[in-house]
C-alpha cells in the first residue's frame, strides 16, 4: 500500500523546485502584489443606459446575463446592479477595464437568415451568387475577408422597439413566434431613433421601409427564391451608409430585413428571409483558431432545433450558389455560401477577428442576448475607490496575522518538535499560495477582496488539520508499541486516507458551486478549491517527507524530551524500542 | 501538557472514556434546544438583509472626493443611528463625487441621511446630491442558482460518503450533523441582527465544507474501528464511542486552531472596527466551525449509532456482548453451590437407581449425543468457538503439494 518513500530528501526538493518555479513565473508576470477586489481597491464603474422605456423585467434579465457575462470565468467578481428604471451599473476590479465596455454591452442578437438579394450579385432569387470566397470542406467558413464584427468602427447599434422585452427575449421564448407577437418599430420610431448615431440621410429614409414579406414569409426555404415584390423594391431602393457605418435596421426575426455588411463589405446590402436560426439555438460558443489556419474564428455549436435547421439551410443550399448570412444585432457578418453537407450543427463565423474581439464576441453569445439595446451615448464610465474604509485593510491583516500567531504558538506548545513541522507547513502553503493568488491574478483576472483574504486566513485551520490528524495518527501508532519510523510510515496510510477522503469533500463543494452557482459565490469556490488542493499537495510533498526525514534524527526517534514524541507527551511509560538504539 | 497528553493516551486505548453515545439524549436535548431558539429567532426577528439582496437608496454627492472624505461620510451615515443605514457602502467616484449605498430608506430617514451628509462635506442638498433607486445586485436569479448548486453539493456529498463508507446511514448522520450547523449559524444571524451579505454567504458555504469534513474524520475512524465487529467481541456503540474519544484530542486541537485565527478576525471586527463584512464574514465562520466540531461528534455519531442499531449484525453483536458480560461478572454462576439440603448424588447411575425404587417416572438424564471426533481426515472439522481471523498468511500465494498419486508424473 504504502508507497516507499525512503528517498524523502527527493520529494523535497522536487517540491521545492516546484515552488521555485512557480515563483519564477511570477517573476516573469512582473508583479508582486496580487490584484485587489472591488471593495479593497476600486475599479472601473461603466453605467450604461436603456434606450426607450424597458420593463423592470427585462432590465433585471439583461443585468443577469451581462453579470454572466462579466463573470463568465467567475474570478473577477464584479458586481451588476440595476438602478432607476433604465440604467445598469456595471462594477469591476481593476482601475482601467474599458476594453469591458464591449462586451456589456452588446446585444448580441444572433440569426442565421437566407440571401435572397445582394448588391454583389446583381439578382435576387439566390440563383447566382458567385461568392469569391475560399472555403473548407465540411465547414461553414464565411468569407475570407468580411466584417470585424467587434471592431469599434461597427458597433452593433440596432435599435430596440419600443416592446423590447418581448422583442426577443434570450434563452427562453421559442424561435418562432408566428403569431406576430413581436410588433414592428413603426416607421416614425425607427427614423427617428435612427436621427442621431447614423450620419448618413439617406440610410436612415431607406430603413422606414420595413417589407413585410407577402405570403411566403414564414418559409424562408421557399421565400429566398421568390422575394415578394414589395420586398424586392425596398431592397432596391435601400442605401448602404456610405461611410461604413452600421444601418439602421430594425432586425425583426419574424420578417425580411434589408441590411448591409461590415468591415469591408460594408457597402453591399443584403434582402434576407425571416430568421431560421436564432442566438438561442446555440449550445456553446467559442473563440478559437482552427488547426491549419491563422486567423481567430467564433465557432458555433447548436442544439437539438438549431442542428435541424441548420441542416434543413445546408441540404438546400448544398451545391448551389445560395448564400447564408449570419447576423448579429442587425448586420451580417458573413454571408457564406454552403461547400459541403453540414448535418453535425456546428459552424463558424470568421472574420477580421482579434484575440480579444473573438473572445469579446464569443462570450457574449454564449450567456445570451440582451432583451435591450443601450444608448451609446449614455454609457460613462468612472474611475471609483475601495468600499471599505481603509483601515478594513489593515485591521484584516493584523488579525489574521496574530491569529497565525497564535496558532502556531499553540503548535509549539503542544507538538513542540513537531510543532516546527507545522510552523513550515503553514510557512510553506502560505508561500504556495500567495504565489497561486499571483499567478491567477496575472492570468485569469482573479481579484482578492476581502471576504477571499479572510476566506485564505480560515483556510489555515483546515489546512492544518491535515496535520494534527497526521500527528495523532503517529501517537496512536507510537502507543501502540510501534517505533517512530514505522509510526511514521504506517500513521501516514491511514491519516492519508482520511485526508484524502475529507479533503474529497471540500473540493466536491468547491467545485459543484463553481459550476452552478454565480457572482461572488463563483469566487469563493474558486478560493476554496485552490486551498484544498495546496492543503493536499503540502500534505502528500512537504509535510509527510519532513516528518520521515526528521524520523531519521534521533532526537525524535529517541523521543527526547522536546520533540513531542518523549515517553510523556505520549503518555506512556516506556518507549518502544526502534530507531538508532 | 504531559496530564492532557496522558489523557490523550488513556482516551487511545479506552482506560478512560467519555459516553458520548450513552447520554446521546442529553445532547440532543441540547442542540433541540439551541436549534429552537434559533428558529424562533429566525421566525420572528427575521434575517437583517444587506442591500446586495434588497437593493436601496443611492446618493451621488458632487464634492472632491477623496478616500478620508469616503471613510468619514461611511462613519458619519452609520453614526445616524437607522438601522437601514447602520453599514452604507461608500465609494468614490472619479475624482469629484462619492457615492452612498444604504438599504431603502422612509422619507424621514432619507432627510435624516442627507444631513448627515451635509454635515461632512458641505454639499448643496439639491444640486450636488442625486438621489436614485439601486436594485439587488443579488437577484433571484443567482439566490436560485446558488441554492441549485447547493442541492446538486448535497446530493453529491450523501452519495460520496455512501460510496466511501459503504453505509447510507452515515450519509444521513452527516447531513443531519450539517443541517443542526446551518441552523443554529444561521439563527444566530437572526439574533444578533448582524447584517447578511454575500460575505456572510460566503461564510456559511465555508462551513457547509467544514461540517462535513469534521463529521468525515471522525467517521473515518468509527468505520475503522467498527470493521470486524463480530471479531473485537464488542458491540457497535461502545466501538464508536471508543472511536469518537480517540479522535477527541485532534478535535480539540482542530478547533482550536481553527477559531484562533477566525476569532482574531471576530474580534478586530465587531470591536475595534464595528461594522463591515469582516465581522459578518467572521461570526458566520465562528458559530459554524464551533457548531460543525460539537455537531460531528455529539450529533453525528450517537445518531449514526442509533440508526444502526436495528441491524441484525449490531443486535447480534448486542446480545453476544450482554450475555458475555453476564458471564464476566460470575464465571461460576453455572456451577451449583452447595446447600444445606441439597440432594445429594455421588453419580448418575446412583441417583437413577434410587429414585428408581420410589416411582418409575423419574426423567432419565441422556447425554447429549457425541459428535464425530475431528481426526484429520475425511470431511469432518471442529466447529469454530469465534469467527476465524485471518491468517498472517492471507491474501498470499501458498505453496501447494500435489498428492503423490500426481506428483511426478507428467
Amino acid at each position: 500500500m504504502a508507497r516507499k518513500t525512503a528517498r524523502p530528501g527527493r520529494t523535497l526538493v522536487v517540491f521545492f523546485l516546484g515552488l521555485a518555479i512557480s515563483y519564477g513565473l511570477v517573476a516573469l508576470g512582473g508583479t508582486w502584489k496580487p490584484e485587489l477586489g472591488l471593495d479593497l481597491q476600486g475599479g472601473t464603474r461603466i453605467t450604461l443606459t436603456a434606450k426607450g422605456n424597458p420593463t423592470a423585467e427585462s432590465l433585471n434579465e439583461a443585468r443577469g446575463i451581462i453579470d454572466q457575462r462579466v463573470n463568465g470565468s467567475g474570478v473577477t467578481e464584479a458586481e451588476v446592479t440595476t438602478q432607476g428604471n433604465r440604467y445598469v451599473v456595471v462594477e469591476i476590479p481593476g482601475k482601467s477595464r474599458r476594453d469591458l465596455v464591449e462586451t456589456v454591452k452588446r446585444q448580441a442578437q444572433l440569426r442565421f437568415r437566407l440571401v435572397a438579394c445582394s448588391s454583389q450579385t446583381a439578382a435576387c432569387g439566390g440563383s447566382t451568387a458567385t461568392d469569391p470566397t475560399t472555403q473548407l470542406p465540411g465547414v461553414t467558413t464565411p468569407e475570407s475577408t468580411p466584417s470585424g464584427a467587434a471592431s469599434p468602427s461597427a458597433d452593433p447599434t440596432a435599435p430596440s422597439s419600443e416592446s423590447s422585452g418581448k422583442n426577443r427575449a434570450p434563452l427562453l421564448l421559442d424561435k418562432k413566434k408566428k403569431a406576430a407577437a413581436s410588433p414592428s418599430a413603426s416607421p416614425s420610431d425607427a427614423a427617428s431613433e435612427s436621427a442621431s448615431p447614423s450620419a448618413d440621410p439617406s440610410a436612415s429614409e431607406s430603413t422606414t421601409t420595413s417589407p413585410d414579406g407577402g405570403d411566403l414569409v414564414d418559409q424562408p426555404i421557399k421565400w429566398y427564391k421568390q422575394p415578394d415584390d414589395a420586398s424586392v423594391k425596398a431592397f432596391n431602393k435601400f442605401e448602404c451608409p456610405a461611410d461604413g457605418k452600421a444601418p439602421i435596421v430594425d432586425d425583426n426575426p419574424d420578417k425580411p430585413l434589408i441590411t448591409c455588411g461590415t468591415g469591408d463589405e460594408a457597402g453591399i446590402k443584403y434582402l434576407l428571409s425571416s430568421a431560421l436560426i436564432e442566438g438561442t439555438d446555440l449550445k456553446s460558443a467559442a473563440a478559437e483558431i482552427p488547426q491549419q489556419q491563422v486567423n481567430w474564428v467564433v465557432s458555433l455549436a447548436f442544439n437539438g432545433t438549431g442542428t435541424d435547421e441548420f441542416t434543413k439551410i445546408s441540404r438546400e443550399l448544398y451545391n448551389t450558389d445560395g448564400q447564408f448570412a449570419v447576423v448579429l444585432d442587425g448586420q451580417v457578418l458573413s454571408a457564406p455560401t454552403m461547400n459541403g453537407l453540414i448535418t453535425n450543427g456546428q459552424a463558424q463565423i470568421s472574420g477580421n477577428f482579434t484575440e480579444a474581439t473573438a473572445m469579446s464576441l464569443a462570450t457574449s453569445l454564449k450567456f445570451g442576448a440582451l432583451p435591450i439595446s443601450f444608448d451609446d451615448a449614455g454609457t460613462q464610465t468612472d474611475v471609483i475607490g475601495p468600499s471599505l474604509a481603509g483601515d478594513q485593510l489593515s485591521a484584516g491583516i493584523t488579525a489574521g496575522l496574530a491569529g497565525l500567531f497564535l496558532v502556531m504558538l499553540y503548535c509549539l506548545i503542544y507538538y513542540r518538535g513537531l510543532g516546527l513541522v507545522v510552523i513550515a507547513s503553514l510557512v510553506v502553503a502560505a508561500a504556495a499560495t500567495y504565489s497561486m493568488v499571483l499567478l491567477l491574478s496575472k492570468g485569469a483576472g482573479f481579484t482578492l477582496s476581502l471576504p477571499g483574504i479572510a476566506g485564505l486566513i480560515v483556510a489555515v485551520g483546515i489546512t492544518a488539520d491535515s496535520f494534527i490528524v497526521f500527528f495523532e495518527r503517529i501517537r496512536d501508532e507510537m502507543r501502540d508499541g510501534k517505533s517512530m519510523r514505522v509510526a511514521v510510515e504506517t500513521g501516514w496510510v491511514r491519516a492519508r486516507n482520511t485526508c484524502l477522503a475529507a479533503d474529497t469533500v471540500s473540493l466536491l463543494a468547491a467545485v459543484v458551486l463553481y459550476i452552478f452557482a454565480a457572482g461572488v459565490v463563483k469566487g469563493f469556490a474558486f478560493a476554496l478549491g485552490l486551498s484544498t488542493l495546496i492543503d493536499l499537495a503540502i500534505f502528500f510533498w512537504f509535510t509527510h517527507p519532513m516528518v520521515s526525514y526528521l524520523a531519521r534524527y534521533r532526537f525524535f526517534n529517541k523521543g527526547h524530551k522536546l520533540s513531542g514524541l518523549d515517553p510523556e507527551a505520549l503518555g506512556i511509560n516506556r518507549l518502544p524500542a526502534g530507531g538508532r538504539a | 501538557m504531559g496530564k492532557f497528553s496522558r489523557l490523550g493516551n488513556d482516551l487511545y486505548n479506552g482506560r478512560r472514556s467519555i459516553d458520548f453515545i450513552g447520554r446521546k439524549w442529553i445532547w440532543y436535548a441540547v442542540s433541540g434546544v439551541i436549534v429552537l431558539l434559533a428558529v424562533i429567532g429566525l421566525s420572528t426577528k427575521g434575517l437583517n438583509m444587506g442591500i446586495e439582496f434588497t437593493g436601496g437608496a443611492q446618493y451621488q454627492v458632487t464634492t472632491s472626493a477623496s478616500q478620508d472624505t469616503a471613510d468619514k461620510l461611511q462613519k458619519a451615515v452609520a453614526d445616524t443611528g437607522i438601522p437601514s443605514a447602520a453599514s452604507p457602502i461608500v465609494t468614490t467616484a472619479g475624482t469629484d463625487s462619492v457615492i452612498i449605498q444604504t438599504e431603502p430608506l422612509t422619507e424621514e430617514e432619507n432627510s435624516t441621511v442627507i444631513d448627515a451628509i451635509v454635515g461632512v462635506t458641505g454639499a448643496d442638498p439639491t444640486d450636488d446630491i442625486s438621489q436614485s433607486e439601486i436594485g439587488a445586485s443579488w437577484g433571484k436569479d443567482v439566490a436560485k442558482r446558488s441554492i441549485i448548486g447547493l442541492v446538486v453539493f448535497l446530493f453529491a456529498v450523501v452519495l460520496f460518503i455512501w460510496a466511501y463508507f459503504r453505509e447510507w446511514k452515515m450519509s444521513v448522520a452527516a447531513i443531519v450533523a450539517l443541517a443542526h450547523d446551518l441552523i443554529i449559524t444561521v439563527g444566530i444571524y437572526a439574533l444578533s441582527g448582524f447584517e447578511v451579505t454575500p460575505a456572510t454567504v460566503t461564510g456559511v458555504l465555508t462551513i457547509l465544507g467544514f461540517s462535513l469534513y469534521d463529521t468525515v474524520v471522525v467517521f473515518d475512524k468509527v468505520r475503522e474501528n467498527t470493521k470486524n465487529l463480530r471479531d473485537r467481541r464488542t458491540t457497535y456503540a461502545a466501538q464508536a464511542n471508543l472511536a469518537v474519544n480517540q479522535t477527541l484530542v485532534r478535535s480539540v486541537n482542530t478547533s482550536i486552531v481553527a477559531l484562533i485565527p477566525v476569532g482574531a478576525i471576530l474580534y478586530v471586527g465587531a470591536v475595534q472596527l464595528g461594522s463591515g463584512p469582516l465581522k459578518d464574514l467572521a461570526l458566520a465562520l465562528f458559530v459554524g466551525m464551533a457548531a460543525g466540531a460539537y455537531s460531528s461528534i455529539f450529533i453525528a455519531t450517537p445518531l449514526l449509532v442509533q440508526l444502526k442499531s436495528n441491524e441484525s449484525e449490531v443486535k447480534l453483536a448486542e446480545k453476544r456482548d450482554a450475555s458475555r458480560k453476564r458471564h464476566e461478572a460470575d464465571r461460576y454462576a453455572s456451577v451449583p453451590v452447595f446447600k444445606e439440603d441439597m440432594p445429594l448424588v455421588d453419580e448418575p447411575g446412583e441417583r437413577e437407581r434410587g429414585r428408581d425404587d420410589e416411582d418409575g417416572t423419574a426423567p432419565v438424564a441422556t447425554a447429549p449425543p457425541r459428535r464425530p471426533e475431528a481426526s484429520g481426515r475425511g470431511r469432518i472439522a471442529p466447529p469454530a468457538r469465534g469467527p476465524v481471523r485471518e491468517s498472517g498468511a492471507s491474501g498470499r500465494v501458498q505453496p501447494t503439494r500435489q498428492t503423490r498419486s500426481k506428483r511426478g508424473k507428467k
